[in-house]
């Protein structure tokens, strides 16, 4: 995903940190090429995080649920793509039993000046809306100062038992 | 070889594992033995075997035993992949294969008589896999799989054996949630 230098990014190295001060272990993934460059290269070079690439989304779900059960932390880092391909499996594991599932979701085609609301893109459009309907809580990163939440987000997540998601919307940096 | 005997034979090898299991095999396990330490919530679509990797990787000291199904892990075939590039050396993969969705009206699962589970596991990367069709190898064989590093799979030949009830409102409830975060927490 190209970096638009019109706006400002998040910093990748900043969203480590933050997953870091969160005491995420493991990073359970299928590639995102919005979050590749900034994210996923320098996590698989990370010795402080545990790496599991998975073939298929859903896998990572029942993976960072199963793993909440001894308090072992875990987030599940994808594309929007991944998510829609995974909504049942949020649906049972996250919501239904009160799993702590922290997601972070790359939305590809997003256009990085614009709100997802006003994206050309029909994939990018709905995925607020699908999580609304979900009842899904869930932050937009696209700021660098949107990093500063993460970190109490997935500590209220995993003190509450509930699943959720950081949208990137704009590729780190 | 029915799957109630071949539970009971297990129930003989596992102590203090952690045992997921799905649909009627984890209801027969359920009755045959009903502990803490079986994992029951896998949310359906094919994911004991993803549920299982993660509790073998955060658990590495526990032994963690999957029953799955046919059917399930057809659903989830990427996760045999998954699973032998992760390399968990806990972790022990039961396959048992009756040919059909025996709880959604038995019908046959695709591929009944020509798909090959452990052909499927080896090519994936597993590193032990083996196929038991009668009970009595089962019981003399039994051991010495569990005692092979994993990951290591088992396709199990079975038939059904006495129909246990399929007590769906207690595999879903949290109290049985909660029983099992609290036996792994002891553990």
């Amino acid at each position: 995903m190209s970096v638009n230098k019109d706006v400002q990014h998040p910093s990748g190295q900043a969203i480590m940190e933050a997953l870091k001060q969160a005491s995420i272990q493991f990073i359970v993934s299928v590639p995102d090429i919005v979050t590749s460059d900034g994210l996923l290269w320098p996590i698989s070079k990370d010795p402080e995080f545990k790496l599991v690439r998975v073939c298929k989304e859903d896998e990572g779900v029942s993976i960072c649920g199963a793993m909440s059960y001894n308090k072992t932390r875990a987030l599940l880092l994808m594309q929007q793509t991944g998510l829609m391909d995974s909504l049942n499996a949020i649906r049972a594991i996250g919501i239904d039993y009160q799993l702590p599932i922290c997601m972070m979701v790359g939305l590809q085609g997003k256009e990085p000046h614009k709100l997802s609301s006003q994206s050309s893109s029909y994939g990018v459009r709905i995925i607020q809306p699908v999580l609304d309907a979900m009842q899904i809580p869930y932050r937009v990163i696209e700021e660098p100062e949107d990093v500063q939440h993460i970190a109490t987000d997935i500590e209220k997540a995993y003190q509450t038992s509930s699943t959720f998601v950081f949208i990137i919307g704009r590729a780190p940096v | 070889m029915k799957r109630d005997l071949a539970l009971k034979v297990l129930k003989q090898h596992v102590n203090n594992e952690i045992v997921v299991a799905v649909y009627q095999t984890l209801f027969d396990w359920m009755a045959i033995n009903p502990r803490d330490l079986n994992y029951v919530a896998t949310g359906a679509m094919g994911q004991a075997s993803s549920h299982g990797l993660g509790l073998a990787l955060a658990n590495p000291k526990k032994e963690v035993l999957v029953f799955d199904g046919d059917g399930s892990i057809l659903m989830n075939l990427g996760s045999l992949v998954t699973i032998a590039n992760a390399e968990p050396k806990n972790f022990h993969h039961f396959i048992f294969e009756n040919g059909v969705y025996e709880v959604n009206g038995a019908h046959p699962i695709p591929g009944h008589k020509k798909v090959d589970f452990g052909a499927m596991a080896k090519a994936a990367g597993y590193r032990f896999v083996t196929v038991f069709s009668d009970i009595e190898t089962f019981e003399s064989e039994v051991a010495e799989f569990l005692k092979q590093p994993g990951p290591a799979m088992a396709v199990m030949k079975i038939e059904a054996g006495e129909p246990y009830p399929r007590d769906y409102d207690t595999i879903h409830s949290a109290l049985v949630r909660e029983k099992f975060r609290r036996a792994l927490q002891s553990s």
